[in-house]
């Protein structure tokens, strides 16, 4: 966190002056570990295995917040008997589709009722009608007491039992002293009187497993009870500036403003159906109408009406995965015309940058909005291939365009960070020369597309005419202004337009327009809430006066748990939210997350319907039954529990299941996306794993071209324990080339004891460090790390596996730097290696552009 | 030292070695990229305070664990950001023979760029190799203590966006308070090895106290920092004793033997 969020790291070295414990688990010992107190090194891959093993931990010595678990999750639900774990069938739950490649979830149910998620793939259940649509969640089986042995609580505890101190060292290289100082520090610090809290960031995400590393610290926050409480929650730190502010308005091809799912083609063919397969019976999702058509009635204004359902044909409908590799690699096959890239580099950021590369060569045009031309811009003029000679620029047809864009400072607008607070920023000053902000860029394009249409009799053409389009563009540069945009986003009464408070207001009946419901109130009473910088010493410590976080300024989600079931602090040290017997409310130094009046012995009768079901002590109101899912009967793709799989190229064999790796995760078979064996490859045996660091930003876009960063880190490298320089004959300050059956790059060595060989399963496992900043642009330049990395990903959110692969190191300069993309693999694909599935997936299909999983690829047809 | 004194106080307990103090100081003092060298030296490619680096942060790899630390091998990484120390008996000061470097307002050491000749008598006298000579215009430059910000009453640009306070700015009485404050705190956690670099006279005799004072976790030498620092004109009065002792004898030993000779 201080290599890669130093400014956000300031408030850890706050909480650690207050006498906070600092915990470190990572693979190598950086900036955050030189001021930690615990640094733990792991396997890169292995995290499922430590956590999971922290759960049993919890488990096994009692340490769980009993009243806390028992009330505020869904540890006491019984779930369908149809169920089986992992322990059951060797590394796969019940469900398995080896034909498809996919799970068939139901089994995963609560016994007796289906529930769809808050979160996560909401769709899953949507293909076919419910017939216990409407049912209340609250029925469902529950033993408090935790004994049944159908129970979440006790199928957790089963699934995790064989994740011990020992399975921690023969998984992660971590021996039991250390794991067991980890494991009571975290429960030592929860409980009524303290809490603590995870901060993680794309250590944890990119991996075939991705998103349930973060579920299994979930696990172990509920069961500590570090959710909806100060000082606990689990912090996702991100890539970016306003990435969290890019997930909430999306740019996601699954998403619509607010999480709310873009329509499927298949089976969303109207509004009515898409809102019977989008709302919940309970929770705040029942409500998923008025959502729905606010948003559409922001953005076709007097076009939305109730006879054509608010327009809710004009919304795009999917047809399938249309995820960033799902659709370069269509594009690598000439199925893509054409490509938008707005601050990013993906020739350098992103997976098998050749392979990237490869596919922008097949685009009729391609649009790059940067500071300066990056590799992604450049990729047809100066490429490693094209300076080798292997392709020819004259061979390329791509249009490129190039348009120099405004940086933060030369621009308003706002930041949405991670614990979902807005902060405005004002424009310092004007950008210079041709630079334009992303909002001119986005604006004018969409006013010459509505020339372009607008006389059009076309009926396809109808969305780009009725656009709502007006954000007053001003002086010579017509630069559309910010500050319309953020009360079109906050929402408004019709036809008076006034400015709505929050999206309580909202209507289903086109009353009111929205652009984005969970930010609706950021521009309440005519004031822009985000532009708001009171001093915390001004107001209490909660600070709801500095800028303004969604849902309706809420600073901490589900924080009526952090009062106990009758409505009283846990503690008086961590009082936050409680309940005010006199007033017969909700009160507390933040806006209690809660129906204000709702007292905390109200149960819900048989018939209630909608919010009406959640009872005074379901703090989780985003969930159908108010409940936090110890395990997720719905939502995941790849199982309703965390469990330990290795990468797709691992040094090591599963040792706790037979089958390897995710079953569900999405591979690319295909001659320019070469796999190592699953474990054990002898030509490609050490850990590789790559990194940020401090002074440069992801793909070098913003950093690169800036001298004072560049004399800092002034060229690729790349970073070996001392043992692993005296077992291949590296030098510091020397060369290395790395390789994998990807490509191939050189590095200068920097031999540091920050690496270091891990012991694990009677030999010494090797980690080799990649920063993955640098290309061939930019004053400060190198080999790209991610010439070496695969389309790999994890089939929940399609994220990539870049944290943990396999590869090789040898000293000295490479030869001609070959890429798979350019020439074929550079060793021979082991398709005879170990087998990473069981059974084996030879009936699953590969799609034409090579993806293995059970998701449908972007085609002609489609 | 005038109760308007300001200065730094450098913790270096909590420095995260982000640099940001670096490049703070190059964008507001406009000071150029020295050239991009990896020095295969840590994470550091500065490597030393310079004419055109003014702060710059040092990256120590040691196989010596910190106390109270738990690490699976033994090792940390002392992180340090290091600037022109402002001494209170300033080297540099005491042998410009032009006048170009002053002391200020705020007892900062200033170095006047419209007088500076380039003769480097300074460069010689720094008992830390802080200033130097630029290349490119001959002239000396080092840290200002950011004098025109604080004119503006602002602080200087490498506490301002310290994230992590390591630099601290104030008045250097405060700054001294804070700074024992925070050794009796580290000590009391454990931190047995901090320790002040410099804070005052007694510390060391040799600068008679630094406006940049530092808070260490190993010996000074770890840091590239001199263990006993002395300014050469420290040594003056010894040096004009010594002479004037030996002045004395010789006249003696010459009267004696005059003494001597008229006896014969």
């Amino acid at each position: 966190m201080a290599e890669c969020h130093p400014v956000g790291f300031q408030w850890v070295m706050e909480a650690k002056r207050l006498g906070a414990t600092l915990i470190h688990v990572d693979p190598r010992f950086t900036r955050t570990s030189a001021v930690a107190d615990i640094h733990v090194p792991i396997r890169p891959g292995s995290d499922i295995a430590f956590l999971g093993a922290i759960v049993n931990y919890i488990i096994q010595n009692d340490r769980w917040f009993k009243e806390y678990v028992v009330n505020y999750t869904n540890a006491s639900a019984i779930i369908s008997d149809d169920f089986q774990d992992t322990e059951d069938l060797d590394g796969l739950f019940s469900g398995w589709d080896a034909e498809k490649g996919e799970y068939d979830p139901k089994s995963w149910q609560y016994k007796g009722v289906e529930v769809s998620p808050a979160a996560g793939h909401r769709e899953m259940f949507s293909g076919e009608p419910r017939a216990e649509r409407g049912a209340i969640i609250s029925a469902e089986e529950h033993d408090p007491s935790l004994k049944d042995p159908r129970c979440v609580f006790q199928i957790v505890k089963r699934h995790y039992s064989r994740y011990t101190p020992e399975v921690v060292q023969q998984l992660c290289g971590i021996s039991p002293e250390l794991f067991e100082k980890v494991a009571r520090a975290l429960c030592d610090n929860s409980g009524r009187e303290r809490t603590s809290a995870f901060c993680y960031a794309v250590g944890w995400t990119q991996h075939s497993v991705g998103v349930q590393y973060i579920r299994t610290a979930s696990i172990i926050q509920m069961l500590l009870g570090n959710i909806g409480r100060p000082g606990g929650g689990i912090m996702a730190l991100r890539g970016h500036a306003s990435i969290q502010g890019s997930t909430d308005i999306p740019t996601l091809y699954n998403m619509l403003p607010g999480y709310l799912p873009m329509p499927k083609a298949t089976y969303d063919t109207d509004l009515e159906k898409y809102i019977e397969y989008n709302e919940s019976a309970t929770g705040w999702w029942s409500e998923f109408r008025k959502y729905t058509v606010s948003l559409l009635k922001a953005w076709y204004g007097a076009a939305a009406t109730e006879e054509n359902q608010w327009c809710y044909d004009y919304l795009p409908h999917i047809t399938g995965d249309h995820s960033h590799f799902v659709t370069t690699a269509a594009m690598a096959d000439g199925m893509v015309k054409g490509f938008f890239v707005m601050g990013e580099n993906p020739v350098v950021g992103s997976m098998n940058g050749a392979l990237q590369r490869k596919a922008l060569r097949q685009l009729d045009w391609l649009v790059v909005s940067d500071f300066a031309p990056t590799e992604t811009a450049e990729f047809w003029r100066s490429a490693p291939e094209i300076a080798s000679g292997e392709i020819d620029s004259a061979d390329i047809s791509t249009e490129v365009f190039f348009l120099p864009c405004a940086a933060h400072s030369e621009k308003d607008g706002s930041f949405t960070n991670t614990q979902r607070l807005l902060q405005w920023h004002h424009k310092a000053i004007d950008p210079p020369g041709d630079c334009r902000s992303d909002l001119h860029i986005v604006y004018h394009l969409g006013k010459r597309l509505k020339e372009l249409y607008g006389s059009s009799g076309d009926s396809k053409d109808l969305p780009i005419q009725n656009l709502t389009w007006e954000y007053g563009p001003t002086g010579d540069k017509e630069e559309p202004d910010a500050e319309t945009v953020l009360p079109e986003i906050n929402g408004h009464s019709l036809p008076e337009r006034s400015l709505l408070s929050g999206y309580k207001e909202l209507k289903a009946d086109g009353s009111t327009a929205c652009g984005c419901w969970i930010y609706s109130g950021c521009y309440k009473d005519g004031i822009n809430q985000p532009a708001r910088r009171k001093p915390g010493q001004e107001q209490n410590w909660v600070a709801p006066e500095w800028g303004w976080s969604w849902p309706d300024n809420r600073r901490l989600l589900y924080n009526r748990a952090s009062a106990d079931p009758e409505g009283k602090p846990w503690s008086e040290r961590k009082r936050y939210v409680w309940w005010d017997e006199q007033e017969k409310k909700w009160t507390g130094l933040d806006k209690p997350d809660f129906i204000l009046d709702r007292p905390p012995g109200y149960r819900p009768p048989k018939d209630a319907k909608g919010i009406d079901t959640l009872s005074g002590i379901d703090p989780f109101i985003m969930q159908a039954e108010g409940k936090a899912w110890l395990y997720d009967p719905s939502g995941l793709l790849d199982g309703p529990l965390p469990t330990h799989y290795e990468p797709q190229e691992s040094v090591l064999k599963n040792v706790l299941y037979g089958q390897q790796c995710n079953p569900a995760r999405m591979e690319w078979y295909r001659r320019d996306n070469p796999y190592h064996k699953a474990y054990a490859d002898e030509r490609y045996p050490f850990v590789a794993t790559t990194y940020r660091l401090t002074e440069h930003h992801t793909a070098g876009g913003m950093s690169r071209w800036l001298p004072w960063l560049c004399e800092l880190q002034p060229e690729m490298f790349v970073e070996v324990s001392p043992e692993l320089a005296a077992l291949r004959g590296l030098s510091n300050g020397g060369w290395a080339t790395i390789s994998t059956m990807r490509g191939e790059i050189e590095a200068r060595v920097l031999v540091t004891e920050r690496l270091q060989p891990l012991f694990i399963q009677g030999r010494e496992v090797h980690t080799v460090g990649l920063p993955y900043h640098w290309s061939w642009l930019g004053r400060s330049t190198g080999d790209a790390a991610n010439d070496l990395t695969a389309f790999i990903a994890d089939p929940n959110v399609s994220i990539e596996e870049s944290k943990a692969f396999s590869v090789q190191i040898v000293a000295g300069r490479r030869s001609e730097g070959k890429k798979a993309a350019v020439t074929g693999p550079l060793a021979k694909p082991d398709e005879e290696g170990p087998p990473r599935d069981l059974p084996a997936v030879s009936h699953k299909p590969v799609g034409r552009h090579g993806l293995r999983a059970g998701k449908k690829e972007l085609t002609e047809e489609s | 030292m005038t109760s308007d004194a300001t200065g730094f106080f450098t913790d270096t307990s909590v420095c995260i070695g982000c640099k940001a103090c670096e490049v703070a100081c190059k964008q507001w003092n406009q000071l150029p990229a020295d050239g991009d060298f990896l020095s295969g030296r840590s994470y550091d490619n500065t490597i030393h305070l310079e004419a055109t680096t003014w702060r710059h942060v040092a990256f120590v790899e040691r196989p010596v664990p910190l106390s109270g630390r738990t690490m699976a091998r033994p090792f940390s990484w002392l992180l340090m950001s290091d600037v022109c120390k402002h001494c209170s008996r300033a080297g540099c000061l005491e042998a410009c023979p032009t006048g170009a470097l002053v002391r200020t307002e705020f007892d900062s050491v200033y170095v006047q760029p419209d007088i500076c000749n380039g003769c480097g008598y300074c460069v010689v006298c720094c008992p830390f190799g802080v200033i130097n000579r630029r290349q490119d215009d001959g002239r000396v430059w080092k840290c200002t203590l950011c004098y025109d910000r604080q004119k503006d009453g602002m602080e200087p640009a490498c506490a301002k966006t310290c994230p992590t306070d390591s630099i601290q700015f104030g008045k250097l009485d405060e700054m001294k308070e804070i700074a024992v404050k925070r050794l009796e705190t580290l000590h009391r956690q454990g931190v047995k090895e901090a320790y002040l670099y410099g804070m005052s006279d007694e510390d060391q005799p040799g600068t008679e106290g630094l406006h940049a004072f530092f808070l260490l976790l190993d010996r000074p030498e770890v840091y590239n920092l001199p263990p006993d620092p002395s300014v050469p004109t420290k040594g003056v009065w010894k040096s004009w004793a010594a002479m004037a002792l030996a002045i004395a004898g010789m006249t003696a030993a010459a009267a004696a033997a005059v003494k001597h000779g008229a006896k014969q």
